[in-house]
């Protein structure tokens, strides 16, 4: 287990491979579709994305005697992001996007360009994540919604798979490949 | 209707917190087939650890607490607009106890309506059955696995599939392929051959109503569902997408008649995630049994 701890210097990303199991600590900001479209846009961002990790995530998060409780927060599908998330990875030097079921080759290209890796976390665990939240530190862009606002988390031993990394490695792209193949034997 | 609306929160509540005991038993025998180390194994770990705090905590399992889909089966004379008043109360009402997420969108303005109520949202399907006791389920299904949900026309001149069990098989695995990892597999399929676009679609959707371990009565289609199975669990596609042993749980087949120029098959694709459940009122409201 590699235990990855902010802050997020591009060595250190540059140094994951593809398979890698790690553990997350420190902050992250979620963003779906109505902030990648926004961001994609010219939006300006109302927190600073650089170098940091930007987490595909719809959370359930209430108030509770006037304080943010996050009920559940898993991934959400990555791929709807793939016509935005390289463009807004190299504007905004991000260091890591967490989601579910992978990207495609311009989220690849712009990894490797910029140093930034695709941590695939466990689609549907919004148990077992929502406990790695130690702390909701804000939000914004509150006007999209709840779950499509930009949340502030700080995350503690928070589980993922390198699934892409900075050297143009796409485990999707190979158990694709691999599928496919096997698929030729069975039909 | 007496306690009819704790009783469909109570029903929401455990949808969303608590996977039925069929769908545990085969997610913990497929953790044990994964080999030792490996990325597949480590998605199972996470994913039996996730199933039982969700319990625990009486929290949400999937954060996409998903399309609010009721199968009722009603005696005559129940009334079914009262009974649509008091669901579309409960859900709200799941909704600000945090059971459900806000999880409704306004297809035109883009504004989250806040409650999960709106056009389309719950779905309450209605049959009327013989008997005096009324059968409600509710399905969470969420977007991610919806999405890669898939309708073949056949025949199918990229697959080679025919407008034969054989043709339907094809179909299938070419979902499975299509889908990957993003409909957060392992996952479990409802299929329909046969109806048109909108039956096929909502017939899929039904078969997911079955238990795990049933025998599909119709042998050719109990033999199909083994074998997708089988097949897609040789694709080696894996919890996730990570690669790996287990791609799909199960599979589950219908069929509807169609029209001479139509062969649909639709595939509704469900998470591991499965989250339905249900219960039996009887005649004055009370549950007598939970389903699943």
């Amino acid at each position: 287990m590699i235990q990855l701890i902010e802050p997020y210097a591009e060595d250190k990303i540059r140094a994951l491979k593809m398979g890698d199991m790690v553990h997350l600590s420190g902050l992250v900001y979620t963003g779906r579709d109505a902030v990648h479209k926004f961001l994609h846009e010219g939006g300006k961002p109302p927190v600073d994305l650089q170098n940091q990790i930007i987490y595909h995530c719809g959370p359930v998060v209430i108030k509770e005697k006037g304080k943010w409780v996050v009920k559940a927060a898993g991934p959400t599908t990555s791929a709807r992001e793939e016509p935005y998330q390289g463009h807004i990875i190299e504007k905004f030097t991000i260091r890591a996007v967490i989601g579910k079921g992978g990207m495609g080759p311009r989220t690849l290209e712009a990894c490797k360009k910029v140093g930034c890796v695709y941590l695939h976390a466990i689609g549907g665990a919004a148990q077992v994540l929502a406990e790695c939240v130690t702390d909701v530190l804000g939000v914004s862009l509150e006007e999209f919604g709840s779950p499509e606002a930009i949340w502030a988390f700080r995350v503690k031993n928070f589980p993922a798979v390198v699934t892409m990394d900075a050297h143009g490695n796409s485990l999707h792209a190979a158990v694709l490949e691999q599928s496919k193949e096997q698929l030729k034997q069975l039909v | 209707m007496r306690n009819l609306k704790a009783n469909l929160l109570e029903l929401v509540r455990r949808t969303s917190a608590e996977l039925p005991d069929d769908v545990v038993t085969v997610i913990t025998s497929a953790a044990t087939q994964e080999q030792e180390g490996s990325n597949a194994q480590y998605a199972m770990n996470i994913i039996t650890s996730n199933i039982d705090m969700a319990k625990l905590k009486s929290a949400p399992l999937c954060q996409d607490t998903g399309s609010i889909l009721f199968f009722v089966k009603a005696p005559k004379g129940f009334d079914q607009l009262a009974f649509e008043k008091v669901a579309r109360e409960a859900v709200a009402e799941a909704t600000a106890r945090g059971y459900l997420r806000q999880n409704s969108v306004d297809s035109l303005t883009g504004k989250n309506t806040g409650n999960n109520l709106g056009p389309g949202s719950p779905a309450i399907h209605f049959h009327q059955h013989r008997g005096t006791r009324a059968d409600v389920r509710l399905i969470l299904k969420g977007g991610g696995c919806e999405n890669v949900g898939a309708q073949y026309s056949l025949p199918d001149v990229r697959l080679n599939a025919n407008r034969d069990l054989d043709g339907v098989r094809k179909a299938i695995l070419d979902a499975v392929i299509q889908a990957q990892g993003k409909g957060c597999g392992p996952g479990i399929l409802g299929v329909c051959i046969g109806g048109d676009r909108a039956t096929g679609y909502l017939h899929s959707k039904e078969q997911l109503l079955r238990m795990m371990d049933d025998v599909n009565p119709e042998p050719s289609l109990s033999a199909l569902e083994k074998d997708i199975v089988i097949s897609a669990n040789k694709l080696g596609i894996g919890p996730m997408g990570f690669g790996g042993a287990t791609t799909l749980l199960g599979c589950k087949i219908g069929a509807l008649n169609r029209l001479p120029a139509s062969y649909f098959v639709s595939i509704s694709y469900m998470c591991w995630a499965y989250r339905r459940q249900g219960f039996i009122l009887n005649d004055s409201g009370k549950i007598v049994e939970w389903l699943y």
